[in-house]
């Protein structure tokens, strides 16, 4: 295995492109390494990009933040700005893994490890996050967050691609964001389960658009479209969150494995919509 | 509780024992000098590693090494060749490397020694191995099948009249009871059935297993390893590997976590042969991973419970089933929870049935009481039921049957004086049990009991010339022992505590000791000590009679000085422990004093735990929200570690209720063999774990203790499974209550909730 | 597969390492640096025996590549007492009984110390959610949790 800490995405970007074999991105490195010291991954090559300077930044963009690829899960959950901003994307960020694993690990790798599992995708994909690219000859490219996985372990990257930053955009007004996941224990567990709900209000109080995403009943992350027109001009009254709760477990594909089953996650998926959209339209409220 | 207590250690007032001095390994812990299994190293070492089966069940034709040995660095390559046919420790040997099968995913089938542990990993791939992959099966009741496949050939149940014609998975039968239990359910007014299931739970000590051994050409060996007992590690070692015993030296480490899973040996044979093999030294260190598939976790157990009671209250009868699970070799511990099962009831009539089963799963080991919490599960479980049916408070319900001194326990033996009614009476009187309960909470109690042990013990107790004495004990120090040998020591001599120095010695050092398991050690090596402290007590009083030319028996012994007995003996200045031992050399030279017995009289230790939980009614999620453990001490030496005895051991209970739990796939792999999977409580799961120490003294040691190590871990599943049903309105059956299934139990009750 | 040479610094103290590449952190601590103070308890991350502190924040060193020290400020459990002087959680372990085994106990310092650094007066609740990551099997947590919070209230009176 050859390792590489290449000092800007420039260098990155050639050094992947370049290279022939398994390569692998390493950011916080909290899935990467497990992976190999597990014998499930054998890379050629490790390209560290926590040497480039920029990848550990937060940056102010068109009233919303630009949050770079190495920014740990501890570096977000003390910037007040993005907290105060999308509180279920930081919250959704900050339950990975322990105190340890937050000091290491990204939203960025999060989303390119590609688990249907991940905590922070159902965020962004509700937050409508954008993801910023990097290939080849330093080209870019743009796509939401929805669009990066697409299946368990895969992604739309191409090879020589890195994600450079992840944009969380403006918030309208009178929106907010949570996101809740289940898990056995209360740390320490993968999301069973995992519920995403960003919604906006009209001045009226009644909800004006909503997005509803889902994580672990499914081979990747689902924006369940239904979930989110049940609560579409409601004022999030029990009928309306009842629909939506259907809605969201109607949804659902899952599977039984160690962690839970059919039969759990179905619920359960539609008991945590239900009261992520709750506090997401506590936060919309104000 | 303690003026009811008539035994006379009950008015002995003690200087030391009950207070909370700072262990004497305590600094090297807290600041990473303490020297682990893992954390020893020696020149020119070489690296080992295990090739495991990756079958549940197959049959190993032929194993090829010659392309592993050919890897830059590999040293050696162990299989089952290098090991000769053991009659004496003929499943220890089969489990440590397989022989004609592997009977388990995870059973060790070769082990190299190489520079490095890349090229050790490189060579494990490169072994060949020709299986022709059999049935298996993993499940308790399934392997109990007629048609079920069959783990070895031989198997002819023992403890069946007439003897079975034919093998099957079921190694042992066993009986325990008295009276009629038909005749005793005809009486009751009541009687409840239930069958129960828990899944098996691990050990999860934080330290892998590791050792570093070095065995020379001509048979002397050194061993370091971590483990609870390091005289049988040597034996077994000694047996494996031909060598003497007094050749073997093996030293006990820093142990990082037992439970008793560290009281057999996995990796030291290996370690030893692939030494002998290449004259080197060889560490060999467990991945978590193969802790869980290939050490010995506790057994998967179901059992079938029926008792009967009368409408006010009285157990009629008690009957019970069990049938327990301990991997691919015979030893599951169902007969110690046939035994505990009904052990803190006064029946007249009892009967519990065990079966010791077989099955494709890695060989079982001892886990804090073993066998008992398992049946006690099921039990308690059903005594809430009863006691709640009946309308009685269930503690007052268990208060009417509760075995006492000289009842006939349900497994045979009278009970001498024990604690049990102390235990419930102290957690009846607690502020927890009628403190009030919030929404979808609910309050559950259980008791539970284990033995304890005595067995092999041997102390040597050095009077040094500055005054200071060195306390050598052969019981490795498992959670603070070291300090309550000390706090004994000290407390019998007369000094303080800063003046004994404890350490734990190799095998070579020290005569026999029995492993650190059993509850044993505060009893049986305090037991040692306090006499061995007597015995040199006993010394010092005969040099200051010769000092004093007066007679032995005119000299006593008083807080650490050597004193005349009375006003005939003369009057002399007393002389201190320091006074003493500055001269012995010319009084006849070193003062020791010594113990080697195998003491009996370990006494029994009750327990009685209350927990409040709150369930999620729409997840299923269980929280522990108050937990009071409440047990009988005996005698807390440092009450400290007696504290933290059953605080890890409600704990580890709260665990195996909830969530811990061994996942098999259909191939009959483990699913969930790390930490991330195999959920033991975190921090953030738990309330702080109050505890109350009951102490009714045991009669069987000179300060009154009882262990305390392994009761705490019986009540808990049916404690919080009996609050589970108090505050959702459903009786879990199965272990682990995971919320998927507490989900479904509670769906089940009420429909309606389902949100559809 | 060459070696790779890193320069770091531990506890303080200047430290060269050559590694593999494929090397954890933990590994060149224990192995290579004779750091032994550290413990592998699982190899993933899911335990917290082998905490330190890279550049002051809290991590696992079975997490983390060798090479990736190159630059960095690493704290180990070495480095938590001042030559003969304990830190104060050292002293409140050992005064509460905080360990049994004690194998999980240099990860609970490690991390105990980085809590107090980033918040000296933490509720039960935060110290325990923080320690959410440090695996303890004999204690139950109860006595930890209560050497964290005495300490918390001496440092917070001194």
């Amino acid at each position: 295995m050859r390792y590489e800490a290449p000092s800007t995405i420039d260098q990155a970007v050639e050094i992947l492109s370049q290279a022939d074999g398994i390569t692998r991105v390493l950011a916080g490195g909290t899935d990467v390494i497990v992976q190999m010291r597990s014998g499930m991954v054998e890379p050629d090559l490790v390209v560290d990009i926590k040497r480039i300077d920029a990848m550990h930044e937060i940056t102010p963009e068109d009233g919303g933040f630009r949050v770079g690829a190495a920014v740990s899960g501890a570096q977000l959950g003390e910037h007040d700005g993005v907290k105060a901003l999308w509180p279920g994307v930081v919250e959704a960020t900050e339950l990975i893994g322990s105190t340890q694993v937050q000091g290491r690990a990204t939203m960025v790798g999060n989303l390119c490890n590609a688990s249907p599992a991940a905590d922070s995708v159902p965020a962004l994909v509700t937050a409508g996050a954008i993801v910023s690219i990097v290939g080849p000859g330093g080209a870019r490219r743009e796509i939401p967050a929805y669009e990066v996985t697409t299946g368990p372990g895969k992604t739309s990257l191409e090879k020589g691609e890195i994600v450079e930053s992840i944009l969380l955009p403006a918030r309208p007004a009178r929106s907010g964001d949570a996101y809740l996941r289940f898990i056995p224990r209360t740390e320490m567990d993968i999301a069973v389960v995992g519920a995403g709900v960003a919604l906006t209000l009209h001045p009226d109080g009644t909800c004006a658009e909503a997005k509803v995403a889902l994580g672990a009943v499914a081979e990747v992350v689902l924006l369940v479209e239904p979930a989110a027109s049940a609560i579409v001009g409601t004022r999030l009254e029990d009928e309306a969150l009842d629909a939506l709760a259907a809605a969201a477990s109607a949804a659902c594909r899952p599977i039984d494995d160690k962690r839970g089953t059919i039969e759990f996650r179905t619920k359960v998926a539609g008991v945590l919509a239900r009261r992520a959209a709750v506090i997401a339209h506590d936060r919309a409220r104000g | 509780m303690l003026d009811k207590a008539k035994d006379a250690v009950i008015d002995r007032e003690f200087k030391l024992v009950g207070s909370r001095p700072v262990r004497p390994d305590g600094v090297d812990k807290v600041t990473g000098r303490a020297r682990f299994g893992a954390d020893i190293s020696a020149p020119g070492m070489l690296v080992g590693k295990v090739l495991r089966s990756p079958h549940a069940h197959a049959r190993i034709h032929s194993i090829d090494i010659h392309a592993a040995l050919q890897v830059p660095g590999v040293k050696a390559v162990v299989t089952r060749d290098d090991f000769a046919e053991n009659a004496k420790h003929k499943d220890v040997l089969c489990n440590v490397m397989a022989r004609d099968k592997a009977l388990y995913e995870g059973h060790a089938v070769a082990a190299v020694a190489a520079t490095s542990a890349a090229a050790a990993r490189k060579a494990l791939k490169l072994i060949k191995i020709d299986y022709d992959i059999l049935p298996h099966v993993t499940d308790v009741d399934e392997a109990m099948r007629d048609d079920a496949p069959l783990l070895h050939d031989d198997m002819i149940t023992s403890g069946v009249d007439p003897a079975p014609e034919k093998p099957s998975n079921v190694a042992r039968r066993f009986e325990f009871g008295h009276g009629d239990v038909d005749d005793g359910f005809a009486k009751a007014d009541v009687v409840i059935e239930r069958e129960f299931k828990t899944e098996a739970a691990h050990q999860a000590y934080i330290e892998p297993h590791a050792c570093l051994a070095s065995l020379t050409e001509d048979g002397h060996g050194e061993l370091f390893c971590c483990t609870q007992g390091h005289y049988a590690v040597r034996d077994i070692c000694a047996s494996l590997c031909g060598l003497e015993v007094s050749k073997l030296r093996v030293t006990a480490s820093e142990i990082g976590g037992g439970f008793g899973g560290k009281t057999t040996v996995f990796l030291e044979p290996l370690a030893l042969v692939l030494s002998r093999k290449t004259g080197r030294p060889v560490k060999m260190v467990m991945s978590r991973d193969e802790v869980f598939r290939a050490s010995g976790p506790t057994a998967s157990t179901s059992s079938s419970i029926k008792i009967g009671a009368t409408r006010d209250g009285r157990i009629t009868a008690g009957q019970g089933e069990f049938r327990y699970q301990g991997g691919a070799f015979t030893g599951s511990p169902v007969q110690f929870g046939a035994m505990c099962a009904f052990a803190c009831y006064a029946l007249d009539n009892v009967k519990t049935v065990g079966y010791d089963v077989v099955t494709n799963r890695p060989k079982q080991a001892a886990y804090r009481a073993p066998g008992a919490p398992m049946a006690a599960f099921a039990v308690e479980s059903v005594i809430e039921e009863l006691a709640v049916k009946l309308g009685i408070d269930p503690i007052e319900f268990r208060l009417k049957n509760a075995a006492q001194e000289g009842d006939k326990s349900s497994y045979g033996p009278t009970f001498p004086r024990i604690g049990l009614i102390e235990t419930l009476e102290a957690a009846k009187a607690h502020e927890h049990y009628s403190a009030p309960l919030g929404p979808n909470q609910g309050r559950g109690v259980a008791s539970g009991y284990w033995f304890n042990f005595g067995g092999a013990t041997s102390v040597s107790l050095n009077i040094h010339p500055d005054g200071t004495v060195a306390l050598v004990v052969g019981t490795p120090d498992i959670g603070g022992s070291r300090a309550s040998m000390t706090l004994m020591a000290a407390e019998e001599l007369g000094i303080p505590y800063d003046k004994v120095n404890c350490i734990v010695a190799d095998t070579a050092s020290l005569g026999l000791n029995e492993t650190s398991h059993g509850s044993r050690v505060t009893f049986a090596s305090g037991l040692a000590t306090i006499e061995a402290a007597r015995n040199a007590k006993t010394e010092m009083c005969a040099r200051a009679a010769m000092i004093w030319e007066i007679s032995e028996e005119a000299v006593t012994w008083e807080d650490g000085h050597a004193k005349p007995a009375g006003a005939n003996a003369g009057d002399f200045e007393p002389m201190s422990l320091a006074d003493i031992a500055k001269i012995a050399e010319k009084t006849g030279g070193p003062i020791s004093g010594h113990f080697e017995k195998n003491p009996a009289g370990a006494g029994a230790s009750f327990a009685t735990h209350i927990v409040d939980v709150e369930v999620d009614p729409e997840t299923g999620r269980v929280e522990v929200k108050r937990f009071t453990a409440v047990q009988d001490a005996g005698k807390a030496i440092h009450p400290s570690y007696v504290e933290g005895q059953f605080q890890g051991g409600a704990v580890q209970g709260v665990g195996w209720a909830l969530n811990e739990e061994y996942v098999y796939g259909p191939d009959g792999k483990m699913q969930n063999a790390g930490f991330l999977d195999y959920r033991v409580p975190v921090c953030s799961d738990l309330p702080m774990i109050d505890t109350v120490i009951v102490e009714v003294p045991n009669p069987g040691h000179p300060y009154g203790v009882r262990g305390v190590g392994e009761t705490g871990i019986v009540p808990p599943m049916a404690a919080v499974a009996n609050a589970l049903s108090a505050a959702a309105g459903v009786r879990m059956t199965e272990l682990p209550m995971s919320p998927p299934k507490v989900l479904r139990a509670i769906d089940d009750t009420r429909p309606s909730i389902a949100a559809e | 597969m060459s070696q790779i040479h890193v320069s770091t610094t531990i506890n303080g103290d200047p430290a060269e390492f050559l590694c593999e590449p494929d090397e954890t952190l933990l590994d060149v601590l224990r192995d290579r640096l004779g750091l032994t103070g550290s413990k592998e308890g699982c190899g993933s991350g899911d335990c917290g025996a082998c905490s330190v502190t890279v550049d002051d924040r809290l991590v696992c060193s079975c997490l983390m590549l060798g090479a990736e020290a190159d630059g960095r400020d690493i704290g180990t459990i070495e480095g938590l007492a001042e030559g003969e002087h304990l830190h104060p959680l050292q002293r409140k372990f050992l005064d509460h009984a905080a360990l049994q085994c004690g194998v999980c106990t240099p990860g609970f310092l490690v991390a105990a110390k980085a809590l107090l650094d980033h918040n000296p007066d933490p509720s039960e609740t935060e110290v325990r959610y923080w320690l959410a990551g440090n695996l303890c099997r004999c204690t139950g947590y109860d006595k930890i949790v209560r050497a964290v919070l005495d300490t918390a209230a001496e440092m917070k009176g001194a």
